[in-house]
């Protein structure tokens, strides 16, 4: 604590020993400065290429944002479907590209809005689904054939998007036309956001039943979103974060070659969210190894085509990092963190709201974030020029040095037998923690300066305007729930949710069977537990 | 020993603040028991019981903290624990720290809180209970 004082005191003193330790955020060891020899032996060619070329370092697209900036994609979910319509016309309304949907924790492990467990959690960090009425409800007046959608969902992914693809018909819009992304990543579920409902290799199967059906009838929409953010926000390193959701990519490629399917017929179609941390020049690299590393993989190990290789991604800024602490500095963080996305070459971003530490965003907060990205992306220039970094000694070192890394720790994920084996062993759980508990003791022991939090404290905290979902809500959506329950054909559902288990337990694809369940109005909850009478629950051992 | 029970009652998985709390107190010599994901307050009470433990920390991330506290004071005072100590800590609105204090919970802490300043809390206040130079 000695430390902080003297820099919060005397900022003159801070001089060489402003930074006691010379060390990325993740733990790489930085030099004093790069020149040429750190770059010895680097081919541009090989390493970097062209923007829009293997190994697509440089981005996706040959001209990125001169051609089209990213999407600005909000994450929006709160209440009843009707909130959360109002709340995604505001944000197209104020300029935002995309739409992006939050659920709350019931829905995203499968209980429906009337069991006993959700009480007190309806509506309350994301909005509730529970039937199709209300997946039409959320898109209710919104042109879905000119805007992308993203959910976040995962465990009954397959499920959501059945009442989304169901909605959207009974507007008259067409698959083909419509285009999204669903996360749909249950394995990063069992321990990062610890939502998961089924095991991990049902799981598993479940999300290719998704990715298989999406890649057959939706050629727009990408069927899996694998989920670096969360891993992070779980407390990994850059790197791991990288080869973790990297591990679990293999996971769902090896699931759906194994029902033959050419691998170039889906792997394009699979999207990514990564995080933006604190250390800016890091993420960045992150962000430009991420590319190389996925490319060079699909390559080597499963034979993709150059044009299949291309990782597209969305990023959120750092959750975890808006403190709770003088809340309106977060603003800085997501200014920044946003930069680093930007300057790493994203295709959609959200930018965390600064209220974050204590509660989901108010309205306000939300377009705060909409306006830091758009201030980056309108006013700042960086987006002017593809990959401005491209060369940087420093950037290029660091690039290729937290490729290595990755590789290390995938290296080691495959040595526990892939993915799969290194959920059920726990072993995912014991990395993650361990890292998470060597970064707390950083901040503990003042070793990394986290502004307003072990450092430049103010004893007078500002009071924030925060926003909490009304209690009304929740009583609204039992409401709607029973209605539905009352006015719907329920020996026809029950028929269809016999088919859905039959069809689990013959191990065929259930997508045709749960988009005619959920277009009876059968609901999540439902659906879930037929599933989960074939394969079981997951009960997760206690791991810290 | 200090014993500790910590707990995430409802269906919320962010765990890794709980987790970290659990090692800093394990670290500080004390005895941590952690439920793990999805139990209940009645579990939680009727296990602070049985392990017959000094103080019960609660972790919540989905603004429940107060409904939680309620429900485990009162369930507390049925089971005959109403002397352990209880701390809480989460995504708190600052309405909610008010409404903890004025319950007689003043072990609430936010994100961002140090180590030592929940460890010293629960040495004090369970020393002063117990009345002994712990």
């Amino acid at each position: 604590m000695a430390r902080e004082r003297a820099a919060a005191d005397e900022p003159q003193a801070q001089g060489t020993e402003a930074q006691p330790v010379f060390s990325t955020q993740s733990g790489v060891p930085i030099q004093e400065r790069y020149g040429p020899e750190a770059l010895q032996g680097w081919d541009p060619a090989r390493q970097l290429g062209e923007a829009g070329s293997f190994p697509y370092t440089r981005g996706p697209y040959p001209t990125m944002y001169r051609s089209r900036l990213w999407t600005h994609r909000q994450v929006v979910g709160l209440g009843t479907a009707q909130e959360t319509n109002e709340r995604n016309k505001y944000v197209i309304e104020h300029g935002q590209t995309g739409l992006s949907n939050d659920y709350d924790v019931p829905t995203l492990i499968g209980l429906d809005s009337d069991d006993e467990r959700a009480r007190g959690e309806v509506g309350r960090s994301g909005v509730a689904i529970d039937t199709l009425r209300d997946m039409y409800d959320v898109f209710d007046g919104i042109d879905l054939e000119n805007i992308s959608v993203s959910m976040t969902i995962n465990h009954p992914a397959f499920i959501l998007v059945a009442q989304y693809i169901a909605a959207a018909q009974q507007r008259g819009f067409r698959l083909d036309r419509l285009a999204g992304t669903v996360q749909n990543d249950p394995l990063k579920d069992f321990y990062a956001q610890k939502t998961y409902r089924f095991s991990p290799r049902p799981s598993v199967r479940l999300a290719a039943d998704l990715i298989e059906h999406c890649a057959q009838h939706m050629p727009r929409w990408n069927g899996i979103s694998l989920n670096g953010y969360n891993i992070r926000e779980a407390g990994s390193t850059a790197d791991q974060e990288l080869a973790f959701t990297f591990a679990h990519a293999i996971a769902y490629i090896e699931e759906l070659l194994g029902r033959g399917l050419p691998i170039d017929s889906f792997v394009s179609r699979f999207s990514f969210i990564f995080n933006v941390h604190n250390d800016f020049l890091e993420e960045i690299a992150k962000l430009r190894a991420a590319r190389r590393m996925w490319a060079r993989l699909l390559t080597e190990r499963f034979g993709a085509r150059p044009e299949s290789v291309k990782l597209r991604m969305h990023v959120q800024t750092g959750g975890s990092t808006m403190t709770y602490q003088q809340p309106e500095v977060n603003l800085i963080r997501g200014a920044l963190q946003s930069m680093a996305g930007a300057l790493g070459g994203v295709q959609s971003m959200a930018v965390s709201c600064f209220d974050e530490a204590y509660s989901i965003p108010s309205q306000r907060a939300q377009r705060l974030s909409l306006r830091t990205q758009q201030v980056v992306g309108f006013e700042s220039g960086v987006t002017k020029v593809v990959d401005p970094f491209a060369g940087s000694y420093y950037v290029e070192s660091l690039t290729d040095e937290t490729e290595r890394r990755a590789d290390e720790w995938l290296a080691r994920v495959d040595e526990q037998g892939g993915a799969i084996a290194a959920v059920e062993n726990g072993w995912f759980e014991r990395v993650i923690s361990d890292t998470a508990h060597r970064q707390h003791l950083e901040v503990a022991s003042g070793e990394r300066v986290i502004v307003g939090v072990n450092s430049f404290e103010e004893s007078e905290e500002s009071e924030i305007e925060t926003f909490r979902v009304g209690p009304g809500s929740e009583a609204a959506q039992l409401e709607r729930l029973k209605e539905v329950r009352a006015t719907r054909d329920d020996r026809e559902v029950q028929r269809l949710l016999d088919v859905v288990q039959e069809t689990a337990a013959a191990g065929k694809n259930l997508m045709p069977a749960v988009i005619d369940a959920v277009s009876a109005y059968a609901t999540q909850g439902e659906i879930t537990d037929r599933v989960l009478a074939v394969d079981g629950e997951y009960v997760a051992p206690a791991i810290y | 020993m200090i014993r500790v029970l910590l707990a995430k009652p409802g269906i919320d998985g962010h765990d890794v603040g709980v987790k970290i709390v659990a090692r800093a107190l394990r670290d500080a010599g004390m005895e941590v028991i952690y439920t793990g994901l999805r139990t209940t307050i009645p579990d939680v009470a009727r296990t602070a019981i049985q392990e017959d433990v000094d103080a019960i920390g609660i972790s919540n991330l989905s603004a429940q903290n107060v409904t939680m506290m309620s429900q485990l004071q009162e369930l507390l005072i049925e089971l005959g624990g109403d002397d352990i100590l209880l701390v809480t800590g989460g995504s708190l609105l600052p309405e909610d720290i008010r409404a903890l204090n004025d319950m007689g919970i003043e072990g609430v802490f936010p994100p961002g809180t140090a180590n030592e300043d929940f460890i010293t809390f629960i040495r004090q206040h369970v020393r002063t209970r117990e009345g002994t130079e712990a």
